[in-house]
């Protein structure tokens, strides 16, 4: 596992933080620097809320070697409150089939681990069906 | 300036080729094809390919397969552009002899998936994503495309019988294949028995990664020899056009626009309209790629693509063929040479040497290869001489 370059990405994987592009308003995720709607630069920080709802998804039976252990998994094209997509996975699904427009949150998850290289772990983002009570509040 | 014409043409059987290396199918494809035209030589190889680095520790592939082959003292280098790879040297050796720096220029394809096996060859395939937000989330080349797909189907009401439609097409075509992989014909019965990748993606939506090796020797048509043995092809058009890599930073994801801008452009610089082609060799990686390429071309309305499959159009005989050799599908998808396959059936065809497969009086092909879903298009328009 390259430690460097998870630890680079720490902001993104524990706060969802992109940017936000100071010349018109586009919230990007992941970061990017350029804006994808204007083509100027936009570098300015941005941490998203994390909510956001479920636009597609798959269960993957065939998994790369890093993610073998654990299939199958559901993964999600998900778009966030603010705008932009990301894929993520899916968990604490329990019974609850997705669907399209099915509200989510990010909550901090094991992404999978180095496969006892060093006994290193990998967190990130994952998201989990927001739960009825907090949708009724 | 004189016309930019295929002078030769090489290919291997795809297939599992456990006893011959990389370097090895490199050679047989070069040979064929320049056995094809006698006494002219390249003076620059481009070699097409995506996963030697990681599945055969093999990186520098394209000095190592100029140098294999015999050459010394040409311009040599590998071409990457993910699935499109071939597509791409063919780009580099057609702009090597259209800028006049070289006569001759060889763009050759080689794959060799089979020195890893199972989930090795999955990671492998991860690589062409994006690292940091798509494949360390799980995501395959197939989950992305079962996304695709979920969507597409939402979207657009396509049931999801309608996409058994492209690879049997594609297997159907593979029979008078002798290159190609799966040389049988698929009932539709057994597509809906077959495994599921990643869902609603069976086995039979994913064309299989394979080894395989092919070759187009591009030359001016003024620096061949008087008499060539061989009928030959011009390219009369390119296009190339990229677009977002991760498909989740496409604002429309039902639109291939690449393929779109990519074929616009190619037609332009042919003089034809995509409605002018005899045939359409497009990149089948995913059977629901197939109705979006389709759909982006202007053969098929938005979110109508899948109707096709659903008539005779698409067949041999039909109004707009497509994956007339087989396809990704069933032809196999050797990675970096699978873009060159396309081509040199496509040279088949306007040669009218495709055997039992020959479109009547084809003229004019349209052959196209992608990088992942339409982040990059290579699209080439070429026409019998």
């Amino acid at each position: 596992m390259e430690i460097s370059r998870h630890w680079r990405l720490r902001k993104q994987r524990y706060a969802l933080e992109g940017e936000v592009c100071p010349h018109c308003g586009a919230k990007l995720f992941p970061p990017r620097d350029v804006c994808p709607h204007c083509g100027l630069e936009a570098k300015q920080t941005y941490t998203f809320v994390g909510t956001g709802t479920v636009v597609s998804w798959t269960t993957a039976r065939q998994a790369p070697e890093a993610f073998a252990e654990q299939a199958p998994y559901v993964v999600a094209l998900i778009q966030l409150d603010e705008g932009p997509k990301l894929t993520a996975q899916l968990t604490d699904l329990g019974d609850t089939e997705p669907y399209p427009g099915m509200p989510v949150e990010m909550v901090t998850r094991k992404l999978r681990s180095d496969r006892e290289e060093r006994g290193l772990i990998l967190y990130g983002y994952k998201f989990r069906p927001v739960l009825e009570r907090a949708l009724a509040e | 300036m004189s016309e930019i014409v295929i002078a030769g043409i090489g290919m291997t059987p795809v297939g599992e080729h456990w006893a011959t290396s990389l370097r090895e199918l490199a050679l047989e494809a070069i040979e064929k094809a320049l056995h094809e035209v006698e006494g002219l030589r390249p003076q620059a190889v481009f070699v097409a390919n995506m996963h030697a680095p990681v599945l055969s520790r093999q990186a520098n592939v394209g000095p190592l397969v100029a140098d294999f082959a015999g050459f010394r003292g040409v311009e040599a280098a590998t071409v990457e552009a993910g699935g499109a790879s071939g597509g791409m040297a063919l780009r580099a050796a057609y702009l090597a002899v259209a800028s006049g720096e070289v006569d001759a220029a060889l763009a050759v394809g080689v794959e060799k998936a089979t020195d890893r096996v199972g989930a090795g060859v999955e990671s492998a395939a991860a690589t062409v994503l994006d690292a940091d937000y798509e494949a360390e989330q799980g995501v395959t080349p197939a989950v992305q495309a079962a996304l695709i797909m979920q969507h597409y189907m939402q979207e657009t009401g396509a049931p999801r019988e309608a996409f058994a439609a492209f690879p049997l097409l594609a297997h159907q075509n593979a029979v008078g294949n002798p290159y190609a992989m799966y040389r049988k014909a698929v009932k539709e019965s057994v597509y809906h028995r077959v495994t599921m990748v990643s869902d609603p993606l069976n086995l039979f939506d994913a064309a299989p990664l394979a080894d395989g090796a092919a070759a187009v020797l591009v030359a001016r048509r003024d620096a061949l020899p008087p008499q060539t043995a061989q009928p030959l092809v011009k390219i009369a058009g390119f296009g190339v056009a990229n677009d977002t890599l991760a498909w989740h930073d496409r604002d429309d994801l039902l639109d291939f626009a690449a393929v779109r801008r990519s074929v616009e452009a190619a037609c332009r610089r042919a003089g034809c309209t995509p409605a002018e082609v005899d045939f359409f060799e497009l990149y089948d990686a995913f059977s629901v790629y197939v109705p979006l390429i389709l759909e982006a071309a202007g053969f098929a309305p938005r979110g109508e693509g899948w109707k096709m499959g659903q008539t005779d159009a698409l067949t041999l005989d039909g109004s707009l063929p497509i994956l007339t050799m087989g396809g990704l599908k069933a032809r196999g998808n050797p990675g970096g040479a699978t873009g060159l396959y396309q081509v040199a059936e496509a040279v088949l065809q306007l040669r009218g040497q495709a055997g039992d497969n020959q479109i009547p009086r084809a003229r004019r092909g349209l052959v196209q290869s992608l990088s992942g879903p339409a982040s990059l298009a290579v699209t080439t328009v070429l026409e019998a001489v």
